[in-house]
């Protein structure tokens, strides 16, 4: 295999691998893994490919560790990630939450399969939605992005590492196992067209360094190992100067600074595309290989004369509230379909605020969403709006 | 972020390396790991490193708290995670010396796992233990190192278990140094720890240490003074000894030294070699380390 960072070409390869090329064409070179399917691909082209570019995969001894690693590589000036499917991903939200706390960069990729437990370990789910929200403890901000192809494997994780680094913060990346598994024509870039963003660096000298003191973007800059600045980093409540603070108001300051930081940046991370909304009246809101589903269900209802319309999320969470507010006053309906029992549906439900009727096409898991199964949900709503 | 500078007379000898804003420390008056924490940091200054270039990784605890008071680059993280951490840390710069302060819960009972495998693979790192024969930030539970009988919040009667011998169990997961003091030796600890920090590979120094307000208070060594003089009265020096022949006994002799120096290739010498092209094909090969260039 070449030992470039950046495969520039057509390549026809799965949604795992082309994640991995994505990591590295991000400026990846430490992968803390711990093989799970469906993400082990992942893992795998990463121990072949970044020892060819000067990085480091080390296989860790859960993914408890695996997660631990990716904050100390980050510390230590690197950008980091690793892959893993749900058991994997219940182990790592402990250290998740320090990520969280201490503001460190780093990637998660969670290619989804079927839950609780083991589950369906070769087959899909879309159900570690809200777990991604809200799977460690306390209360948070969380960036999530859901590629629903192996294009956006590799588009996406570069995005995933520029947000971390700019908002300073883990950012999860909610693939699930089709598109892991799918092999697709996947167009590399040439790397002079790559953008990328890296975590801003203090210049100050360090006596009047805080390493918690956001600048006006709500990001504070990174002093990693070996900078010189000498600081402390816990997962306590901290003071800007990251110091433990074990009292209300300087929790509630650091709490908000991690709130804002994501908040006042919504309109930056939030991302979605929409297709066929002019004339829609009904809306299918989907997120992962579910657009596949949606797009296929769309074609066939406006065959049927049906004027459909599809808004694909690419940002998950945060999720585009006043969007989808100001889309529930203009549609007949919305409706979202999902590999789960209800969860990215409780959202939308959510901000639509009973402007219009919000249904689930749901699918326990280890198939994916019939789009026969969605045209009926929308020929029932037809039924009983006539 | 310092206070005014003090008289020269009034600083602490160490105060290049104490972060002075943050006493008065958390931990209690008579506990040991204040001793083993000046002893870390008179360590710190012997290897000479330049102190931009060390960091101290912690996990939760009365003696994870010393990545707080200790000044570079330090990181207090979650309970038991400090190795995987401080793994991370230093493969993502290796030029640095990483040393990891944990307590005898955080490292071998919530940590147990990444301790053995971290030893196993090497990792260039100095892993500080104060064992202090329980759980002390959480008020005296039993820990993996409680010894069989003796008495805490969760014994109340006695510990029903045996403990870990973690010099015994560094030594067969491969740790290439393994030391264990306690408390009261202050010279020889400060000593080996300077040799741990400098020896390439993954170090490992048990320090037994007094926690009287959790401990002592409830196996009749109520007073900080009670363990030093049992320390004092047990404790024997066998250097260069196989730790598995000289389990950790308090009925004594309570041995402790400087177990193990032994040379292996470090994580870092075996990644470059098995991408070096180098190796040879298993079973039929030699470990060595690959040529320059
Ligand atoms: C996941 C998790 N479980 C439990 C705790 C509570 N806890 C804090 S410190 C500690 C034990 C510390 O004992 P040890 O590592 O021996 O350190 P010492 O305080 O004795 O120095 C425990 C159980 C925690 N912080 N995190
Ligand atoms: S509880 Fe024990 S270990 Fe913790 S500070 Fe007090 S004496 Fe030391
Ligand atoms: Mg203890």
């Amino acid at each position: 295999m070449a030992s470039k960072a950046v495969l520039t070409g057509t390549h026809f390869m799965n949604g795992d691998e082309a994640c991995a090329e994505g990591a590295l064409a991000a400026g990846c070179r430490f992968f803390g893994g711990y093989p799970i399917t469906p993400a082990t691909e992942v893992a795998e082209r990463m121990s072949r490919r970044l020892p060819q570019l000067g990085g480091i995969y080390i296989q860790m001894e859960d993914e408890i560790a695996s997660m631990a690693s990716l904050l100390g590589a980050s510390w230590g000036g690197q950008k980091a990630m690793t892959s893993t499917s749900g058991p994997g991903f219940s182990l790592m939200m402990e250290n998740l939450g320090l990520g969280i706390i201490t503001e460190t960069p780093c990637v998660v990729c969670n290619v989804q399969r079927g839950g609780p437990s083991t589950g369906l370990p070769t087959l899909v789910g879309q159900a570690d939605m809200m777990q991604a929200r809200w799977g460690s403890h306390g209360h948070y901000e969380i960036i999530a992005l859901c590629p629903s192809s192996p294009q956006e494997m590799f588009d996406f994780t570069i995005r995933a590492f520029n947000l971390s680094e700019q908002f300073r913060t883990p950012v999860l990346i909610m693939a699930d196992e089709v598109v892991g598994h799918m092999n697709e024509r996947v167009v590399i870039p040439a790397e002079d067209t790559i953008e990328l963003v890296e975590r801003k660096r203090p210049t100050c000298a360090p006596e009047a360094f805080l390493p918690f003191r956001p600048e006006a973007d709500g990001v504070a800059p990174m002093a990693c190992f070996g900078d010189g600045y000498r600081v402390h980093i816990t997962g306590l409540t901290h003071a800007e100067n990251g110091y433990p603070a074990m009292e209300a108001g300087a929790h509630e300051r650091m709490l908000n600074a991690l709130v804002n930081k994501i908040k006042m940046n919504r309109d930056t991370i939030i991302s979605y595309d929409t297709e066929y909304l002019d004339d829609a009246e009904i809306v299918l809101v989907a997120y992962g290989i579910s657009v596949r589903s949606a797009r296929r269900a769309i074609r066939a209802g406006r065959e049927q004369g049906l004027k459909l319309g599809l808004v694909k999320l690419n940002t998950v969470w945060p999720f585009p509230e006043e969007f989808i507010r100001d889309l529930a006053g203009r549609v007949r309906a919305l409706v979202m379909p999902e590999i789960n029992l209800g969860q990215m549906v409780l959202e939308l439900e959510r901000c639509a605020g009973g402007r219009c009727p919000v249904r689930l096409v749901g699918h326990a898991g280890g198939a994916i969403i019939r789009p026969a199964a969605i045209l009926n949900v929308i020929n029932d709503l037809v039924k009983e709006a006539v | 972020m310092n206070q005014p500078a003090t008289a020269p007379c009034l600083q602490h000898p160490q105060e290049e390396l104490l972060r002075s804003d943050r006493i008065p420390h958390i931990w209690c008056s008579g506990c040991g790991i204040g001793t083993v924490f000046s002893c870390v940091l008179a360590a710190v200054r012997k290897t000479g490193l330049p102190l931009d270039d060390v960091a101290m990784v912690s996990g939760i605890g009365c003696t994870g708290r010393m990545a707080g008071y200790i000044k570079v680059d330090s990181y207090h993280t979650t309970h038991g995670r400090a190795i995987p951490f401080a793994t991370g840390l230093k493969l993502a710069r290796p030029q640095g010396a990483v040393l990891v302060a944990s307590g005898d819960g955080d490292l071998i009972a919530i940590g147990g796992n990444h301790f053995i495998h971290a030893a196993r693979r090497n990792i260039d790192m100095t892993v500080i233990c104060v064992n202090n024969l329980n759980y002390g930030m959480t008020g005296g539970q039993q820990a993996p190192s409680t010894p069989f009988g003796a008495k805490t919040t969760t014994s109340p009667t006695g510990s029903p278990e045996e403990p870990f011998d973690f010099c015994q169990l560094a030594t067969a997961c491969g740790a290439v140094y393994v030391s264990r003091w306690t408390s009261i030796h202050i010279r020889r600890l400060t000593e080996s720890l300077t040799k741990a920090i400098l020896k390439p590979g993954f170090s490992f120094v048990e320090v037994l240490a007094a926690c009287p307000t959790a401990f002592g208070r409830r196996n009749r060594m109520r007073e900080a003074l009670d363990m030093v003089k049992f320390f004092h009265e047990r404790s024997v020096i066998k250097n260069n000894i196989d730790p598995r022949e000289f389990p950790l006994d308090f009925k004594g002799p309570l041995v402790v030294g400087e177990f193990i120096d032994r040379e292996r290739p470090t994580f870092t010498d075996s990644y470059a070699l098995v991408h070096s092209s180098q190796l040879g094909e298993w079973p039929d090969l030699e470990r060595q380390k690959p040529a320059a260039g």
